[in-house]
Parts: C-alpha cells; structure tokens; sequence
C-alpha cells in the first residue's frame, strides 16, 4: 500500500462505506452519524442574535462561549460575551478580571481578511450586583435599603441554590435590552453556571417564581384575609412550632423580608417570564456543550430532549476534549502484543536494539489513545442513535491549556473545522 | 506520588468522617466511592454519603436509584482474605431530613406535618441555604455519633461523604458562619454548633480531588486556603486522572523537538512483525510529541501540588472508563497508596 493510498483509503473508507483491502481500523474519526455542525454559518447568520452555551460542570462552557465569541467578533459581528466563572488567566486576556458587572471592551482582536471589523465585549457575572440591581430599580430607595440589609435577603442573593442561574438569565435579558435598545451589539453569548445539572438554567426562573409564590409567603403577607381566615389556627401552630425552632427574631426578619420581597413580587415573575420566552424567540441558539463522558453526554441529552419539550431553538452539540483518532491502522491489541514482544525480545535474547524501550512505551500510548478514543466513539454513538438530528462538532483535546486570545482562536478554528485531524 | 508498600497503615487512622470535593469533572464522586471501598476492604463498615440528590452512587454501583434510607450497596473486597467491611449508601434528601430532625428533636407531631403541608419546609430550607447545609451535615454528624445515641441503629466505622464542589466547600462545612447572621440563638444554632465541632476535630478530613488542569489545580490551592482559614482539617489531595508514566525525560523532550528516530523506530517494529506506514509511524510521533506537552504541563502542576504541603495521591485514568471493576481497581489503588 502505497502513502497516499492508505490515507485516501482511509478518508474515502470511512465515507463512503467501501472498505480497501486490509484494515481500515476500527477507529471511526469523527461524529457517528450525527450530521455536522456548522458553526460559521451559525456565527455568520444575522438572525443568531442570542447563542447560549450550556451543559454540565467541567466540560469547557466558558472556553466554548469566549472562542465563539471571539470568531463572531473576528467575522465581523458586533458581540458581547456574557462568562461566568472563566479561569484567572483567561479572564485576565480578556481584561475582565475585575467584577464589575459591566461589558468590556476586549484588546487585540484580529479580523479575518475579508471581514469588516467587529467588536468583542465581554463580562462576567457578579450574581449579588446583579441582585441588588434588580431590587434597586423595582423598589423605592427606602424599600429597597430595608432588603438589601435583611439577613434572609443577603444569604438568598449571594448562596440561594439557582440564584446564579437566575441572575444569568436576568442579565441576558438586560444586554438584550440593551443592545435593542443602543444597537451597540447584535450577537450576545452567555455561558451558563457551572451546576451540576445543565438543566437548573432553565429551570431556575420557575423555581424562584414558584417559589416566591409558595402557599407560606402568601399566609406570611396576608394571613386574615379571604379563605385564608380558615387556615389561621393552622398558622398559628405553625409560627408557634416555627419559633420554637428558630426563635421569635428569625420569623421576625423573615416577615419583614417577605412583606418587602412583595414589593418586588410582580416584576420578578414578569421578568423572568419575559426572559424564558426570549429563549424561546427564533433568535436565540442553543449550544450544548459536553466532554465525552457518560455523565457529561447523559446530561446533554436530558438537556436536548428538555429544549426540543420547551420548543427552544438548538443549535447542535460540541464535544470537547475528544481524543484524537490514530489515523493508522495499528489497533490497541495489536499495539500491546508488540510492546510486549519486544521487551520479551530485549530480555530474553539481551540483542534488543537500544530503542525498545522508547518503541514499546510508544506502542503503549498509541494502545492508550486508541481505548479512549474507542470507548468515547462508542459514548457519542450512543448520544447521536438516541437523537440522531442533533448536529454536532467535535473538538479535539488541546496538550496545552487555553488562557489567551491566541488558544480561544484555535479552540474557534477546531469548533469550525471539526473534522481536521490535526491542530 | 507516595511509593507505599501494599501494607503501610492507612494514613487517616481514626479519621470517622472523610469530605470528599472537588471541582466539576475532575471525577470527585468516584474518588468518594473508591474510598468508601477501600476503607470497607480494611473491614470497615462504611457509610457513603451523597448530598446534591443527583443518584451519582446508584449510576457509579448499578444499583437501582437510592432512597432517602440507609441501603447496604456493596461488600468490600476482602484484601487479605479476612472479614471484609461493607458499604452502605446514602442519598441524603433535605427536606425529608427537616422532617426527621424536626421529628427526633421537637417531637411536633401533628405541626411538623402541618409545616410540610403549608411550604413550610420548602420555604426554610430554599430561603436560608445555611438551613439546608445545618441539615445535610447534621445528618452525617447524626450518622458519625450514632453509636451513642442509639443502640439499635448500625454502627459505622467510617462515613464518606461526597460533598459540595471545591468551590462551594468552605462555605458549606462552616455552617456556623452561614447561620450567624440568621439564628443567633435557639435550638437550629446549638445543633450547628455540635456539627462544627466535629468538623473541625480530629475525627474528620476534608480531601480534595483534581486533574493536573490550571483550573483544577488553582481550585484545589484556594479550597485549602479556605478551609485552613475556616479551621477545617484538610486531609490529602487526590490526583484523579493521570496519564500512564511512559517515555522518560530525554525522551519526551526528543519528542517535543521533533527529534525521535524514525528509522530505529520502524526498525523496531518491524522486528515485532509490525508493518509501517508512514501513517503510522507519524501516529506514534504525533501521539508522543502530545503526550510530552501534556507531561509537561502536569509536572508543573504537579510541582504546584507538591507545594500544597499535604498527603497526595495519585490515580490513573483508566482508559474503558469507569465501571464497578474500575471502581476496585482504584479502591485498591488508595489502600497501597496509604488513603484508605
């Protein structure tokens, strides 16, 4: 076989299904049956107003959203990058490393050639200013003093389970405004909170409206009026056990904290209304992002069936951090059983050549490489029969960290070209 | 890396309680479980605690989706043949735990039932996160001391708990911090203040998982600054998913540079009856010049670790991924290592 036979082999092999003599491999390269996902198009689309990048912790949403961001920017489109939680080192590239809960311009952006320059703003989130904010312009000055200094108030908008979640979404709503408003961006992307499931970000303006609509806070706010007369006696052993257990103080600020929070009731439930169907609106893009891991990839299909169940628009599917493909033909056992040759070889006769070692413990590694990448083959199989429309991109793992400019535009360059075998 | 003989003591001898975090990813739920195993194959009975109610110790044991009740899930392996410990598990559900401690303290009754009927529950334990923590450490607090508070209950020799991420860890075992502002005083508080004192004694260890990533790794330091800071016991490191030790120093630096021998190399395979292809031998280039940047970057991450001034272990990805048999490999893995 000659060189370039093999490697047409394998590429036209793998495509069009008839096999050359020989082996092939067993290791598929790229998205198993999925179709493609196209990224550029994605970025290039006037209509993509809003992408979204979720998915469980630890899979790469933020590197994942700031290299979207910046090859939108670099093709042309006017973008601002919502993080939450981006690693110190590429907070700091980005000039964002302060909190201060505003957009930033991002230095040192290189349009593409035949782009006309665009813009890269970016923040991260400060949940808690976010809070303040939002209580700052719903209530009076006096009201909104009298939360912001109530014990309950600060430990629900800085560790509130889902506070984080909510207050992205309160702040995509507020650079949505924004940018209608000021024309001053037209591709927002907003990474979401590291949780442990994807699926608190959607769920989490529900659970704090449904929360602040709870049978309790109703009885807090108003407990003598309408039907709720009858229930008083039940109350009363209710605040009696409730003070047993927490002692009269604590009900006492929790009382005054709902009878303020009440002030803010309507706006919340509407924001965070208006907000959910913003998510629903044609513009906006889900990008689900995931490591191919069973845990990672059981998450991106709860999240995907639960975006196509709410009628919001998904983009595709990214894997991150795949393992490269060999593209030779050497399978994993074959490897081990040569590695294993050639030291028997080494000790047995003692005429091995001096490199044995080297060439052994290389065999090794490709053996390694190839049961990674044939379980995570095997991962995303499973993910794309179960939901075969789903496009998806898979990217490669990076043997370097990415903290500048420069590692976001190759993690771009891997997003849009996902089927190169090499960086 | 510790280079422990197979039987070395264990290094947290008299350590009730373990907290396993780490940040998302960096596999700290296995470890936890690797754990709990271990130390059961050291005869122990374990009890293996999970608090975010995501079922991740039913997925890791195949075992059907866990109750809110202590289930035996596993018999440790027997590492010397002796009687080995077993490994009960437990999903630990917030609200059902308000109603039990409200039920073992405040003998309610019919208002304990009222206060879930109204939202009550609900309300406490979502606008008070600190309420929700007092309850999930005070389960585990209930479990550690258990042997004598109730004769009837079972008695365990070691509780692991898999715990908040890194990142939210300090704030969750220092519960007394968090309930500060809202009950000074009153039964919640003293029972927070029971749960700190076994947190910050000897009995208990707080273990940090992480991968040899920036992020991981910086995670981990500022998770030990915190802990220190808030009097927790920090307990060892744990690197989880390291890459195989192949290649050494002159070699990955041959293969950074471009430099290995192709020629030796196909020679070699060839020898081994292995037939080349330039595909091929750029395959095993390509993989090894990786594998020596990757090197690289972990040895410097490594050293950072080494820095920490803890016990660290260390753990190998396992390339099929985990599964229960993984789930031993690594357990044995900790025991020879002195973890568990």
């Amino acid at each position: 076989m000659t060189k370039a036979g093999t490697r047409t082999g394998v590429r036209t092999g793998a495509r069009t299904g008839t096999r050359k003599s020989g082996r092939v491999g067993p290791l598929v390269a790229q998205p198993v049956g999925a179709p493609d996902l196209d990224v550029d198009a994605l970025l290039a689309d006037p209509d993509t107003r809003i992408i979204v990048c979720c998915g469980s912790g630890g899979v790469g949403k933020t590197t994942t959203s700031a290299a979207l961001a910046l090859r939108a920017a670099e093709q042309g489109r006017k973008v601002v990058v919502l993080t939450i939680d981006p690693a110190r080192r590429l907070a700091q590239s980005m000039g964002i490393e302060k909190l201060d809960n505003t957009p930033r311009p991002v230095p040192g952006l290189a349009p593409s050639d035949d782009a006309t320059a665009g813009s890269l703003d970016a923040m991260m989130l400060d949940m808690k200013r976010t809070f303040d904010d939002v209580v700052e312009s719903q209530a009076s000055p006096e009201k909104a003093q009298q939360i912001l200094q109530n014990p309950f108030y600060v430990a629900l908008s800085s560790s509130f389970a889902g506070t984080q979640e909510y207050m992205a979404m309160e702040k995509l709503g507020q650079l949505h405004a924004d940018a209608r408003a000021t024309g001053r961006w037209d591709l927002i992307v907003v990474d979401t909170p590291p949780s442990r499931s994807a699926l608190d970000f959607l769920d989490s303006p529900e659970r704090l409206s449904s929360f602040l609509d709870g049978r309790f806070i109703r009885l807090l706010l108003a407990p003598a009026k309408g039907p709720a007369r009858l229930m008083t006696a039940g109350l009363n052993v209710i605040t009696g056990a409730l003070t047993k257990i927490l002692g009269a103080s604590v009900l006492r600020d929790v009382q005054t904290f709902v009878a303020a929070l009440d002030t803010l009731f309507g706006g919340f439930r509407q924001r965070a209304q208006r907000t959910y169907q913003l998510l629903q609106a044609p513009g906006t893009a889900f990008v689900v992002v995931a490591a191919p891991e069973p845990d990672a990839l059981r998450e991106a299909a709860y999240f995907v069936e639960r975006l196509s169940e709410e009628q919001m628009p998904l983009a595709g599917l990214v894997v991150n951090r795949a393992s490269r493909a060999p593209r030779g033909a050497l399978s994993p056992d074959q490897a081990t059983a040569a590695a294993e040759r050639l030291e028997e070889q080494e000790s047995s006769a003692g005429d091995g050549a001096p490199t044995a070692g080297l060439t052994a413990g290389l065999l090794r590694l490709h053996a390694d490489r190839g049961r990674i990448v044939a379980r995570e083959t095997r991962l995303r199989k499973r993910f794309s029969t179960a939901h075969p429309d789903v496009a998806t991109a898979v990217v490669p793992a990076l043997s370097t960290d990415v903290h500048d400019l420069d590692g976001l535009r190759r993690v771009g360059d891997l997003l849009a070209a996902h089927a190169g075998p090499a960086a | 890396m510790p280079d422990s003989p197979a039987d070395t003591a264990p290094d947290w001898d008299g350590v009730r309680l373990h907290v396993v975090t780490g940040k998302g990813g960096t596999g700290k739920s296995t470890v936890a479980a690797s754990l709990a195993l271990g130390l059961a194959s050291r005869g122990a009975t374990v009890l293996l605690c999970e608090a975010e109610g995501r079922q991740g110790i039913a997925q890791l044991f195949d075992v059907p989706p866990l109750p809110y009740e202590e289930r035996r899930i596993v018999a440790g392996p027997r590492s010397d043949g002796g009687q080995g410990g077993d490994v009960y598990a437990l999903a630990i559900d917030t609200e059902e735990a308000l109603l039990e401690y409200l039920a073992m303290y405040y003998r309610l009754g019919r208002a304990g039932r009222a206060l879930d009927r109204f939202g009550v529950i609900d309300f406490a334990t979502t606008i008070a996160p600190g309420v929700r923590d007092v309850l999930l450490t005070g389960k585990v607090y209930e479990a550690v001391h258990r042997n004598r508070r109730s004769k009837d209950a079972r008695h365990y020799d070691a509780v692991v708990l898999d715990a908040p991420p890194t990142g939210r860890i300090a704030q969750f075992l220092n519960v007394n911090n968090e309930l500060a502002g809202l009950a000074k005083v009153g039964p919640i508080r003293s029972q927070a203040d029971n749960v700190t004192t076994l947190l910050r004694s000897g009995l208990t260890r707080v273990h940090l998982v992480t991968v040899l990533e920036d992020m991981p790794v910086q995670e981990t330091a500022d998770g030990i600054t915190e802990l220190r800071s808030g009097h927790l016991p920090v307990g060892g490191v744990v690197v989880n998913m390291t890459r195989p030790v192949e290649l050494d120093e002159d070699e990955r630096g041959a293969a950074m540079t471009g430099t290995l021998d192709a020629e030796s190399l196909c020679a070699d395979l060839e020898r081994v009856g292995v037939s080349t292809t330039d595909l091929l031998v750029s395959d095993l280039l390509d993989e090894a010049r990786e594998h020596a940047e990757r090197r690289a970057l972990e040895d410097e991450q490594r050293k950072r670790i080494a820095g920490l001034g803890v016990p660290t272990y260390e753990l190998q990805r396992l390339p099929d991924g985990i599964d229960l048999g993984g789930l031993y490999e690594l357990a044995a893995e900790l025991c020879r290592q002195g973890m568990a």
